[in-house]
């Protein structure tokens, strides 16, 4: 049985005919982390919504544990934090957990949500609107909602970008319990420092190419800029 | 090295609870039900678009009855309904997908192992009954203006309804996936969903015509009925057949 959890193989990606990802190719073993850096207009984040399943590869193709993101049975095994906190303003911190905990299917719904909000730290206000929410209240209600139903993958799209403290700290420590229990994170971010602390392997791109790809070294986590004085575009 | 096989079986433990496959057609209606619930849940909590539609709707009746006489009013009064519902229904359709927009839900939902076909049923299923909702607020509006015992045929006109507004919403759901990234979408939603309604709303307008005016479905009637019928199975397939394209590509 492979223990390969994302697939990418020759993957392109055109807007009109720009070509925003070219022929990137990489493979991300089950349990491990990978950080996905890269200047902005890299492609990144193109990436991890290919790999999401919210648009296709014009070339190549992307697995998620064997299957097409696509594939319900991919989707149900997905975790996915973007650049906006996929929630709905109009309905409570409970409302929210509860409805996707019913879209994920799990067996008892109001009891995850329960759960999540109090690891979050929001439990006080379980009945309060998101939209009344601060910014960090609804970034750890975010990250309780990609959490919820135990993603064995994850996406992260700079998870750590606009976190207060607090919310930086959780999100920390649950992708080390992540991690700890076997579950596989792609992060991609412009935070070295942070992603460079979980991350095992490593995959840099520039301009839609994938200039280095490899384990994350001492050498890189003690000196996060390394990796593009060594391997970036000048 | 973690195996495949451990990351399959992640414990739910305490960093949550591992998702059951949905079951066949009863877990993708169940899912289509929490989405319409959802949908109407937000509206009832904001009511932007049901306060927008219905107010249209009354003024458009108002203004209508002002404009012709009574008795090519009678005549045309449902067409003239119908188009009112078309374009209060609009209003309602419009904020269908672009309320999925702020803080980037759709990304949520297209994520969530929900098939498309669901999610778009459960969509369509929560304009459906908001858009219902403004007609049984608007036919007595109608009935007092325009002098009409719309109630005469009661039961045939709430199905004629039904069947003509689960078009409007079939339609209307399907292309506010396809134009919610645009910014002209309130401009396009009507451009391409009207051309698209005219064989379902010519059916329901002669139906309705003949049910406010007393009449009942009979005769060759019948065969508009069938024509509304048909188009309402034919569009909801054609949705459902193209939706999972309209919303990943």
């Amino acid at each position: 049985m492979s223990d390969v959890a994302v697939d990418c193989a020759g993957v392109w990606k055109f807007y009109g005919d720009y070509p925003a990802l070219r022929d990137i190719s990489f493979q991300v073993q089950a349990g491990s982390c990978l950080a996905l850096i890269g200047r902005n207009g890299a492609g990144k984040t193109t990436l991890l919504r290919i790999l999401a399943g919210f648009s296709k590869p014009g070339k190549g193709r992307a697995h998620i544990l064997g299957s097409s993101p696509r594939e319900t049975e991919a989707r149900s095994r997905l975790g996915f934090i973007g650049h906006g906190i996929a929630l709905y303003d109009e309905l409570s911190a409970w409302e929210n957990l509860t409805l996707f905990g019913r879209l994920y299917n799990l067996p008892d719904p109001r009891r995850s949500a329960m759960e999540w909000l109090e690891r979050a730290g929001l439990e006080r206000v379980r009945d309060g609107l998101v939209r009344e929410f601060s910014r960090g209240m609804r970034q750890r209600l975010a990250v309780a909602r990609a959490f919820l139903h135990g993603p064995s993958v994850l996406l992260l799209d700079e998870p750590f970008t606009a976190l207060d403290d607090r919310a930086i700290a959780v999100l920390q420590q649950l992708l080390r319990e992540a991690l700890a229990e076997g579950r596989t994170i792609i992060l991609s971010t412009h935070q070295l420092r942070e992603a460079l602390e979980l991350a095992t392997r490593v995959v840099l791109l520039s301009r839609g190419k994938l200039l280095f790809q490899g384990e994350r070294t001492q050498e890189m986590a003690e000196d996060p800029g390394l990796i593009y004085a060594r391997y970036g575009e000048s | 090295m973690t195996t495949t096989a451990t990351t399959r079986e992640v414990s739910p433990g305490s960093s949550g609870h591992s998702a059951v496959r949905p079951r066949g057609v009863a877990g993708s209606a169940r899912q289509a039900l929490v989405i319409a619930a959802k949908d109407l849940r937000a509206e009832l909590r904001t009511k932007e678009a049901i306060n927008a539609s219905l107010a249209f709707a009354v003024v458009i009746l108002l203004l209508f009855s002002f404009a012709f006489d009574e008795d090519l009013l009678r005549k045309m009064s449902g067409g003239l309904l119908w188009i009112v519902f078309a374009f209060a229904g609009t209003l309602v359709l419009n904020r269908s997908f672009a309320r999925e927009l702020p803080n980037d839900c759709l990304d949520a939902l297209i994520a969530a192992p929900i098939s498309a076909p669901a999610l778009f049923l459960g969509k369509a299923l929560g304009n459906f009954l908001l858009v219902m909702a403004v007609e049984l607020v608007s036919l007595p509006v109608y009935g007092i203006f325009y002098n009409v015992r719309w109630t005469t045929q009661f039961w045939p006109l709430m199905g004629v309804l039904a069947l003509g507004t689960w078009g409007l919403t079939v339609i209307g759901t399907v292309f506010s996936a396809l134009t919610v990234n645009i910014r002209l979408r309130e401009v396009m939603l009507p451009l391409l969903v009207y051309p698209m309604m005219i064989p379902g709303l010519m059916a329901a307008m002669k139906l309705t015509t003949e049910l406010v005016a007393g009449q009942p479905l009979e005769g060759d009637v019948l065969i508009w009925l069938k024509l509304l019928i048909g188009f309402d199975v034919i569009f909801t397939a054609l949705s459902v057949a193209l939706v999972e394209t309209v919303l990943v590509g």
